[in-house]
């Protein structure tokens, strides 16, 4: 649109796309292992649409970012043949599912950031990436519509469940902070229209979360100095173990199909 | 964990298709009725099944006792006049 507007180097698309797509097909896999084991049959396929919402996001967003790339790598490759400091996932998704408060703090709170920041990709100046973010935004009103009502019946609910959510909230949120800490390729991306301004994106998230905590009863943590880096492919220690169940079948009978 | 006796069962109604009536699909366990319309959404509607969900909880369903059928529905079955099959159509009328 600008003639002046810097337009970033492949590189730096191709790192900003996977960090989208990572996020989403993490976060799915840690919901897809719910399967068999919520705590009723109803929540069991609630939790499986999600995920599969989550891994179609992550399947275009790959497919994507493998044609950017160039290099012959479709989106099964990019899932299942990168290793853990290859995966730009925020390290907030690969954490472990818990209780079943843990997983819906861990839901909620990316559910808000993705659908903050998804209606916002919505208007990128990448075409592709716009539509993409479009379709994605409308399931991610039902995520966090679903997250958060589970939050404020855990919260608001008896003494035993507000305790343990409170708990999961204060374990997870230092781990929000790199949510919203913009690094080179978030301003390079930003810069070029393709993404939001993730100052913009934190304001609309803290604004939703705070109104979901009160309703939950809930009280904000106080925010932390570390900082996590998954975006740039330092993890912890939960990403590997999820890996290995995620590609076991790719690294062990190499080119399988269905 | 996996005990859901304390959540009431609702019965699900489901309409497919702007103009047709909801039509009841089956039921799912949720605490309240919010709930059970996500639950329904989750389970009834993930192929497109429908455009709108209604809720009932089970208990308040008034059924018709089956010991009663023959004083209920056996005196319609000689009636057959009630069905409106004794006309003459005129040709002119291609629906009705």
């Amino acid at each position: 649109m600008n003639a002046a507007i810097a337009v970033p180097p492949p590189d730096a698309r191709v790192r900003y796309l996977l960090r989208l797509a990572d996020t989403s097909l993490v976060l799915g896999q840690r919901l897809g292992e719910w399967i068999g084991h919520a705590p009723a049959i109803e929540e069991d396929l609630g939790l499986a649409n999600t995920a599969l919402d989550l891994m179609g996001l992550a399947r275009l967003l790959l497919a994507y970012a493998g044609e950017l790339e160039g290099r012959g790598r479709d989106e099964d490759a990019l899932a299942f043949l990168r290793e853990e400091p290859e995966y730009l996932n925020a390290t907030l998704a690969e954490q472990p599912n818990g209780d079943f408060g843990d997983t819906i703090v861990r839901q909620y709170l990316l559910d808000a950031y993705r659908l903050e920041l998804l209606e916002r990709l919505a208007g990128s100046a990448d075409g592709r990436l716009a539509a993409i973010a479009a379709k994605a935004a409308k399931e991610a009103r039902y995520h966090v519509r679903y997250s958060g009502g589970w939050l404020v019946r855990l919260g608001d609910g008896t003494a035993e469940s507000h305790a343990r959510v409170q708990g999961s909230l204060e374990r997870l949120w230092p781990l929000t902070r790199e949510l919203f800490d913009a690094d080179e390729i978030d301003r390079a991306m930003a810069e070029a229209g393709i993404a939001p301004d993730l100052g913009e994106v934190a304001t609309a998230w803290s604004r939703r979360v705070d109104a979901t905590l009160r309703e939950a009863t809930l009280a904000r943590p106080k925010d932390t100095p570390y900082l996590w880096y998954g975006k740039q492919g330092r993890h912890s220690e939960h990403l590997g173990y999820l890996l290995a169940d995620l590609q076991y079948l790719q690294r062990a009978h190499p080119g399988a199909s269905w | 964990m996996s005990d859901t006796r304390d959540w009431p069962l609702y019965e699900i109604f489901i309409r497919a298709r702007g103009g047709l009536d909801h039509k009841h699909v089956g039921s799912v366990h949720a605490a309240d009725a919010t709930m059970a319309i996500e639950h329904a959404r989750d389970v009834y509607t993930r192929r497109m099944e429908g455009i709108s969900i209604w809720a009932v909880r089970a208990t308040d369903i008034t059924a018709s006792d089956p010991a009663e059928s023959d004083a209920l529905f056996e005196p319609a079955r000689d009636k057959i006049y009630r069905h409106p099959t004794f006309y003459d159509i005129p040709k002119e009328v291609e629906t009705l």
